[in-house]
């Protein structure tokens, strides 16, 4: 039982990432119908914000202290933070110590302004053009993002400390009755799920409660007569691709705590999130986000050792199974509606 | 108008001379070379063979530093670097002088392995065929090391392997043209046993998450062969799928387990998250059995060190080289790499930066770039002064014997490079085994290939 909760706990973080990411995915579907394979690359580009943020606030000044010696036996360097000295140790110290939940303030100007260069300088002129040409547009498009990052910043993944107020792990055994330290869930992975809950009814808020979003909601069902209303739905769509970038960007501002972050983390996450997209029915915001948690916990299940001594190798090739499955049986997914994609 | 008569004699004419011209440029070659890439000019071509991008691309780089420097003590550039402490059993010093290899100046090619073992190969043909290398160094993964160690032997020419850790190099997959300075598995197993009995006594459970390709088997093996001798059960060992990412779904059932203690078989990228999802699910606060949990990681870099950050402080692990060594030899590499770069040399830079020295050198001896003559000269050498202490290039199967390093993550360090303490320098006699041990059963050296 108590391996049970514990899984699904497990499952929660990544799944939140998939449902984060698979949001995104489909809301750019669902309005400019492109295929976005440079979702990945946006979430990578969010934990690179994080991870810039933080070297900028640990940019440091040298100065030499005779009194120690460095590993040549010269006298040493001594590092201080600009922000130290700006703002006192204190005040510096606890920036650079947040400097995670800090990214989030800069990566909502950062992931807009990146997604909408991206859709109006180069995705705007793959509209018309077959979904082929748009997969590889983006996914090449993915492949030069990763590789700039690569260049910047090395090959290897960047330890982003959460604050040290979530380091250490939340006892849910004790909690619940269990015996302690069974079931302990790491509070930054809680607080990474309630994160990413606020995230997706804030998109849903907005599309649901203000003007923007119904006529938003209205060019997804009807793109043409919403147009011929005079409504001018294309700069619309725009802004809902500068929003998706933001989701995805956030999603992956607040992981790095989790996953040490490297250049090649959007495209681990981007193959995944489609098969979410896909089993949760292509242009299905609920449905997204509904599989993006299942297929996640699934996954976690698949990973126990009970499991995979039975079935060797499940837990990589879970997630494209139940795919097959709901395909199979439910061929627009499981919330998926009539006519999407389907013309 | 000409009128073409074409008759049996006159195809079989044309065919015989078109059949000489092609055949004899090889012949030609035969006649000119006694064994592959016989440098004739002033020069000789080495050629460095490292992960440039990948997941090991830090390692790489450092590797092709130490690979730089070399080049240029044996140039005579610099400072000469260990080419001023190197001595033979003997206690004679190198017969290198600084002017090349064999009057030869030193020049280099440089290929990206990417990590994977076709690549390496690619790579590592493409140096020899096209760049004329006479031998092929470098490499980060072991299952790169055996594959381009392969190739080498069929080309004829002389692989010295950089970073590779598995038994199976010099094991099972051992060949004459190959040679590995680097330490492995068995080795790390045999000095981390005691250490490990000592401080965390001999009644505990492992755990083993394990890489799943060769480096990760032999090590999990001999891991686990040691800590069972010392007294040790090992409950449960998981092989995980290489750049998993999150490694969070393997570490949750360690704790339901039994076990009191993780072993990591992890290298890389792969250890850093591996470690750092351990730490965050409190394992190193966990209680089991009465114990404090304890996780260990064989194969210890600093590099890894670094990206795993605090998360590594007090485990113990083991390592080839540290540049805090206090020995001349590894203080004089360690002032000449950072006087260079500003940052100590890895490990991997250091059995890199050796290897060049040591087939330097074994030409000098040999007075030939011939492979079959470096290769006598290297089998059963002895040698000091490289930073390992005395050591000795085995003839039965091309390892070297030499201390063992067993580390911990250090808790206090001075400096940003100061991240591993020397807990023991294990003596080569406790890690030293029998050619035939049944972790290295299998493997024949064959005979050596001068190629051509």
């Amino acid at each position: 039982m108590d391996a049970i909760i514990l899984q699904i706990l497990n499952g929660l973080d990544k799944g939140s990432a998939y449902a984060l990411i698979a949001l995104g995915l489909t809301l750019i579907f669902g309005t400019l119908g492109v295929v976005n394979f440079a979702h990945g690359a946006l979430f990578m580009l969010g934990a690179f914000v994080a991870v810039t943020l933080n070297k900028i606030l640990t940019l440091s000044f040298t100065t030499v202290d005779e009194t120690r010696t460095d590993f040549l036996g010269n006298p040493a360097k001594i590092e201080t933070p600009y922000v130290e000295a700006w703002f006192g140790p204190e005040v510096g110290g606890w920036m650079i110590e947040w400097s995670v939940p800090l990214a989030i303030l800069v990566a909502i100007p950062v992931m807009a302004l990146i997604g909408l260069v991206m859709e109006r300088g180069l995705i705007k002129h793959f509209y018309k053009r077959p979904h082929a040409d748009q997969i590889l547009v983006t996914f090449g498009l993915a492949i030069v993002l990763q590789e700039i990052v690569k260049f910047y910043y090395g090959a290897n993944p960047i330890p982003t400390p959460a604050p040290e107020a979530f380091k250490g792990s939340f006892d849910f055994g004790a909690l619940l009755g269990f015996d302690p330290m069974t079931i302990i869930y790491p509070y930054w992975r809680l607080v990474y799920f309630l994160f990413a809950m606020v995230v997706i009814g804030a998109v849903f808020a907005f599309l649901q409660f203000t003007t923007f979003g119904m006529v938003v909601r209205a060019g997804m069902a009807d793109r043409e007569t919403v147009g011929l209303l005079g409504i001018n739905i294309d700069r619309r769509f725009t802004i809902m691709f500068a929003i998706a970038a933001i989701v995805a960007g956030l999603a992956g501002v607040m992981y790095t705590p989790i996953l040490s972050p490297n250049y090649h983390m959007g495209m681990d996450f981007l193959v995944l999130s489609f098969v979410v997209v896909v089993v949760g029915g292509m242009g299905s915001l609920p449905g997204a986000v509904l599989s993006g948690f299942l297929l996640g916990i699934l996954q976690s299940f698949a990973s126990m050792s009970q499991v995979t001594s039975v079935l060797p190798g499940i837990n990589q090739i879970i997630i494209y199974l139940v795919a097959i499955i709901v395909l199979l049986t439910r061929p627009r997914g499981l919330m998926g509606r009539k006519g999407v994609m389907e013309e | 108008m000409t009128k073409f008569d074409i008759t049996r004699r006159g195809v079989l004419k044309t065919g015989a001379i078109a059949g000489a011209g092609v055949a004899l440029p090889t012949i030609f070659t035969k006649r000119a070379h006694a064994y592959t890439n016989e440098p004739t000019g002033d020069t000789v071509t080495l050629g460095f063979n490292v992960p440039q991008s990948g997941p090991y691309a830090d390692e790489g780089a450092d590797e092709l530093r130490a690979y730089r420097l070399a080049v240029e003590h044996l140039n005579g550039e610099g400072d000469g670097g260990m080419l001023n402490t190197f001595t033979y059993g003997s206690g004679a010093k190198t017969e290198l002088s600084g002017n090349g290899i064999l009057g030869k100046k030193v020049e280099y090619v440089t290929g990206d392995t990417q990590t994977k073992s076709d690549a390496a190969r690619a790579s590592a043909r493409s140096m020899i065929e096209k760049d004329g290398a006479v031998m092929i160094t470098g490499g980060s993964s072991s299952g790169v090391a055996v594959a381009v160690q392969a190739l080498c032997q069929e080309a004829g020419v002389i692989f010295m392997s950089g970073l590779t850790h598995s038994n199976d190099t010099t094991g099972k997959d051992r060949r004459a043209n190959g040679f590995r300075h680097f330490f492995n598995s068995y080795m790390s197993g045999a000095a981390l046993a005691p250490v490990l009995a000592n401080a965390y006594g001999t009644d505990r459970k492992a755990y083993h998450l394990t890489a799943d390709y060769n480096w990760g088997y032999t090590t999990e093996q001999a891991i686990r062969e040691s800590t069972e001798d010392i007294g040790w059960e090992t409950v449960n060992a998981v092989k995980t799928p290489l750049g998993a990412g999150d490694f969070s779904s393997y570490i949750t059932p360690v704790l339901q387990s039994g076990a009191d203690v993780l072993v990591l078989n992890h290298y890389g990228g792969d250890m850093v998250n591996s470690l750092t999802n351990a730490v965050q699910f409190g394992l190193r606060e966990a209680q089991a059995n009465g114990k404090d949990f304890q996780i260990v990681v064989p194969l210890f870099s600093r590099l890894m060190a670094r990206g795993a950050g605090e998360n590594i402080k007090g485990i113990f692990g083991s390592t080839n080289w540290h540049w805090s060594l206090s020995d001349e030899a590894s203080q004089t590499f360690t002032r000449s790499f950072g006087e260079k770069y500003g940052f100590p040399p890895s490990q991997a830079a250091h059995t890199c930066y050796v290897q060049t020295l040591l087939y330097a050198d074994a030409v000098q001896r040999a007075g030939s770039f011939e492979p079959c003559a470096v290769v006598e000269a290297l089998e059963d050498f002895e040698f000091d002064g490289l930073g390992n202490g005395p050591t000795l290039y085995r003839a039965e199967d091309h390892q070297a014997f030499k201390d063992v390093l067993v580390v911990k993550g250090k808790e206090n360090p001075e400096s940003e490079f100061d991240l591993l303490e020397i807990v023991e320098i294990t003596p080569v006699d406790q890690v030293t085994y029998a050619p035939d041990h049944p972790q290295f059963a299998g493997g024949s050296l064959g005979s050596c290939n001068n190629g051509a």
